[in-house]
């Protein structure tokens, strides 16, 4: 017999999954972020731009996916999240919705706005989906500011509506380390993906610079959080309780995890290395593994060992756990059988993936393919 | 409870909805039609080895790929609109409504994704048969996707296959089958997607005819009007039977849905369909809203009494039967009655929460036993617990004159449809279509009237809906976020103002596209 409590931890795993996912895939607006910066001349660009463009809709669809998932499985985070921190998610949603159709339309002639402007669609959308989503995350640690009442509506403490989790030193940090993070797979990808020297080695470049914030604002992130209080499920009266050291506990307490968020570091940490001191093209492998296990294992510190994945930080009373969040057994379990299908799934994209990637992005194909963007 | 409403902010968030619900179904239809329609002609290329369709195929696929982006892009907002703009809904009905969706990402949107990158960039980096079942898994894909989507709308319109739960105040799964098949959601699978491959059809057909009468591409447009009208004749007949199971079923459950489609007011039996008609005020109202009567029409005799139940003497409800009643051996429960019903529900739920907040066990032992684990209650006031939050009867009535125009548009526009295919299968078969002037003037401007009958269907299904966002369970004042209505005021003019913008690139990219028409075999491949 399957538990209701495994269901809600499984179903746990599986939106940290695809949180890791859909971080490893923001390569593309990583890339994107760099489209004026990176290139040294207009074929690199156009080279750049195709080599993220066909993976767009990756990035795109594990954002559906995510929502969709966090819907069905903990459907009182998706009412309280989206309906309160209104603005925080309108401004990501905007990013996303000029970043699907700059791809299609940046090069097609009688394009109305011209090139530059869905470029710079890109560019936003590049800067400010990893950014915002980054910060949007921060908020599962740090808390915002909510209360529901007892029919679960949502009642929002400012009339920010989320915006003012920007005014959180933490949330930024978190936002920017996803950016720089986002920004080092992006330039992995591209010295994986496209075969031009010249590209390669201005990405070299600018990896060092991108790699090191990176770790700048990811471990005053981790080292604030390991030091920070967060609120803990009791299971009795009162239910939510501060916890000091709460998120170093959660790692204390699940050896298995901080291994997993161990590895995923080194991982990262390897890929970036092999690029700079080894000038390896395999690095994305390595980072964009270690990016998935890193986040996973986040999100496990998140929600599991009786944390309070989304805290109320003016009525604990209302923070959100796995547990009071969570759809039904049945749904649950429903969705469970739904999820065996993955596998699958993911190995059709692996295939798929590997059939196109077989040959790099030259300079040429730019002058020979007709579907470019 | 939240016992006073904002009217702004409820019109303006059904407003941003609609808004992108519109511009979504823009593109859509045409997705999950031309996928089709290309994977055909390519299926054509790859038996044939004739470059002539893949130069067809290729060309149809500029314009699907145009088409298909914003049609993804507007689609994420939709998505996430549920919890921006309906947070209150999102909690009550997510336990159902979240899995369709769920798995819409994970069985369709992957799929769609994945193969439609091989199906643009892989002709020359995979065999041909590759990709060929990857063009044709992007429209499995699609209408994959539309299959779940359609279900959790089909839920919102009949919801089945749920419980109450009191202490999570929601509506629970308990039959994942019965949400899918719905006899909502099977009707309006099928309906929708083959409207969709209608539209696309008369896409296909107004551009080659464009061809036609501008004397270019003679060979690609006759192929394609040959592939279209088929695929349109036979889409377009299964959208005429689809759709008269679909007004069956919507007669049983939404009657006064029904009812508003048809402006019929008042019961009887032998009650006749009107084929076209112009309303006009009459003068007399039911509670705040004005009756609408006939200016004109034309009506089939008999055929509305037919279509609900078989036979000419099947007595047909109207608007002021459901909401007043009616006490004979017909019993159809007033919507005062369903107020009181769905009240005392709401009572005894917030009897409940107050008794699980001071924690006064005894009190919640009863009220569940006496209530909660009572069929007959649930039965009789659950059901309506909907109703607790209409203000008066005449509430529950929709916008009858929307209701009436949209669904009259849709149908005769259907039927102009038909014949049109009709005449170019025709036309085709004689091998003088491109003689006919006149005809391939009228398909080229049925491309537009093809937009219109697609927009209407989903506006007689949402605004027909009125005032529920979830039918008897859940009214849309109820469902609305806790923002403020500037907020959202705010973020319709910017999403008026973004889908419109990219509208008209979309239209100005796919005109130039269509001019330039297709490659020839000099040009790179």
């Amino acid at each position: 017999m399957i538990s209701y409590v495994f269901l809600q931890h499984y179903w746990w795993m599986i939106i940290s999954l695809l949180a890791g996912l859909l971080v490893f895939l923001m390569f593309v607006q990583g890339g994107q972020s760099m489209i004026f910066s990176l290139p040294g001349n207009e074929t690199q660009k156009k080279m750049i731009v195709n080599a993220m463009g066909r993976k767009w809709e990756f990035t795109f669809t594990t954002l559906v996916t995510f929502g969709g998932a966090f819907f069905a499985s903990f459907p009182l985070f998706y009412a309280t999240s989206f309906g309160g921190a209104y603005w925080v998610w309108i401004a990501i949603l905007f990013s996303f919705l000029i970043q699907a159709v700059a791809y299609e339309y940046r090069s097609k002639p009688a394009n109305v706005f011209g090139q530059k402007t869905f470029d710079i669609f890109l560019l936003l959308n590049g800067a400010l989906g990893p950014f915002l989503i980054g910060t949007a995350v921060a908020t599962f640690f740090t808390g915002s500011n909510f209360s529901l009442d007892y029919m679960n509506s949502v009642k929002w403490g400012t009339g920010w509506h989320g915006l003012e989790a920007l005014l959180d030193t933490r949330n930024i940090a978190l936002g920017l380390a996803v950016l720089f993070l986002a920004r080092t797979n992006g330039l992995l990808y591209i010295l994986n993906t496209v075969d031009d020297n010249d590209l390669s080695a201005r990405s070299v470049k600018r990896l060092v610079l991108n790699a090191v914030c990176f770790l700048v604002f990811f471990l005053f992130f981790l080292i604030t959080l390991m030091l920070s209080a967060g609120l803990t499920f009791t299971g009795g009266t009162p239910g939510i309780v501060v916890e000091h050291y709460k998120y170093l506990h959660n790692f204390l307490h699940m050896p298995a995890v901080f291994i997993i968020f161990l590895a995923g570091v080194i991982a990262v940490l390897t890929g970036i290395g092999i690029t700079i001191f080894k000038g390896s093209r395999k690095g994305i492998w390595y980072t964009g593994a270690g990016t998935i296990v890193t986040v996973f294992a986040l999100f496990l510190v998140a929600g599991f060992n009786n944390s309070t994945f989304y805290p109320s930080v003016s009525n604990f009373g209302s923070s959100l756990t796995i547990y009071n969040a969570s759809s039904s057994y049945f749904t649950l379990k429903t969705m469970m059988y739904v999820s065996f299908i993955i596998p699958f799934v993911a190995a059709y994209i692996w295939y798929a993936w590997k059939e196109i990637n077989k040959k790099k992005i030259t300079s040429e194909e730019m002058n020979e393919v007709d579907h470019l963007y | 409870m939240i016992e006073h409403f904002d009217m702004s902010l409820v019109d303006w968030s059904r407003a941003q909805f609609a808004l992108t619900a519109i511009y979504h179904w823009i593109f859509v239809p045409l997705t999950l039609g031309l996928s089709f329609l290309i994977a055909i002609m390519e299926t054509i290329y790859v038996r044939t080895g004739n470059e002539e369709w893949k130069r067809l195929t290729r060309f149809w696929m500029t314009l699907f790929g145009i088409n298909f982006a914003i049609g993804i892009a507007t689609g994420i907002i939709l998505e996430f609109e549920f919890g921006t703009n309906w947070s209150n809904y999102s909690w009550f009905v997510g336990d159902i409504f979240g899995t369709p969706l769920a798995i819409e990402g994970i069985l369709a949107f992957f799929l769609e994704s994945t193969f439609v990158a091989v199906m643009f960039f892989g002709w020359n980096k995979v065999s041909k048969k590759f990709h060929l079942t990857s063009t044709w898994l992007v429209a499995v894909g699609a209408n994959l996707s539309a299959l779940w989507i359609l279900v959790a709308n089909a839920w919102m319109q009949n919801p089945v296959g749920m419980t109450f739960n009191p202490d999570t105040a929601r509506n629970e799964m308990v039959s994942f089958w019965a949400v899918l098949f719905n006899p909502v959601a099977v009707d309006k699978f099928l309906h929708t997607i083959f409207s969709g491959f209608l539209l696309a059809s008369i896409f296909v057909l107004g551009i080659s005819a464009w061809f036609l009468l501008k004397k270019r591409e003679g060979w690609i447009a006759k192929r394609s009007i040959l592939i279209a009208a088929i695929f349109g004749l036979i889409s377009s007949l299964t959208v005429v039977f689809t759709g008269d199971n679909s007004a069956k079923t919507i007669s049983s459950v939404q009657p006064v849905k029904f009812a508003a489609m048809e402006a019929h007011y008042y019961g009887s039996e032998n009650v006749g369909l009107t084929a076209f008609g112009v309303l006009k005020r009459s003068g007399k109202k039911i509670g705040d809203k004005e009756i609408m009567d006939f200016a004109f029409r034309i009506r089939i005799p008999g055929f509305l009494s037919i279509m609900t139940g078989g036979d000419k003497n099947t007595y047909v409800p109207g608007i002021e039967d459901l909401v007043y009643g009616k006490e004979d051996s017909r019993q159809i429960l007033s919507v005062a009655d369903k107020i009181r019903q769905g009240v005392f529900a709401r009572d005894v739920l917030n009897h409940y929460k107050k008794a699980i907040m001071v924690n006064d066990t005894g009190q919640i032992r009863v009220i569940k036993n006496e209530y909660f684990q009572d069929k007959k209650f649930l039965n009789e006031n659950f059901r309506y617990f909907g109703y607790a939050s209409l203000m008066k009867p005449e509430d529950a009535v929709p916008n009858v004159a929307l209701s009436f125009y949209s669904f009259h548009l849709m149908v005769i526009l259907g039927f102009f449809f038909i014949l049109l295919f009709i005449v170019s299968v025709f036309l085709l078969m004689k091998g003088s279509i491109a003689k006919h002037r006149w005809f391939l003037w009228i398909a080229l401007l049925s491309i537009p009237l093809a937009y219109i009958a697609s927009e209407a269907g989903w506006v007689l299904a949402e605004a027909g809906r009125q005032p529920w966002i979830i039918q008897d369970l859940m009214p849309v004042t109820r469902a609305v976020s806790q923002i403020s209505a500037s907020s959202v005021m705010t973020t319709f003019i910017l999403f008026a103002i973004l889908f419109t913008a990219l509208l008209i690139a979309e239209v100005s990219i796919m005109l130039r596209q269509i001019n330039t028409g297709p490659k020839h075999s000099e040009d790179k491949l």
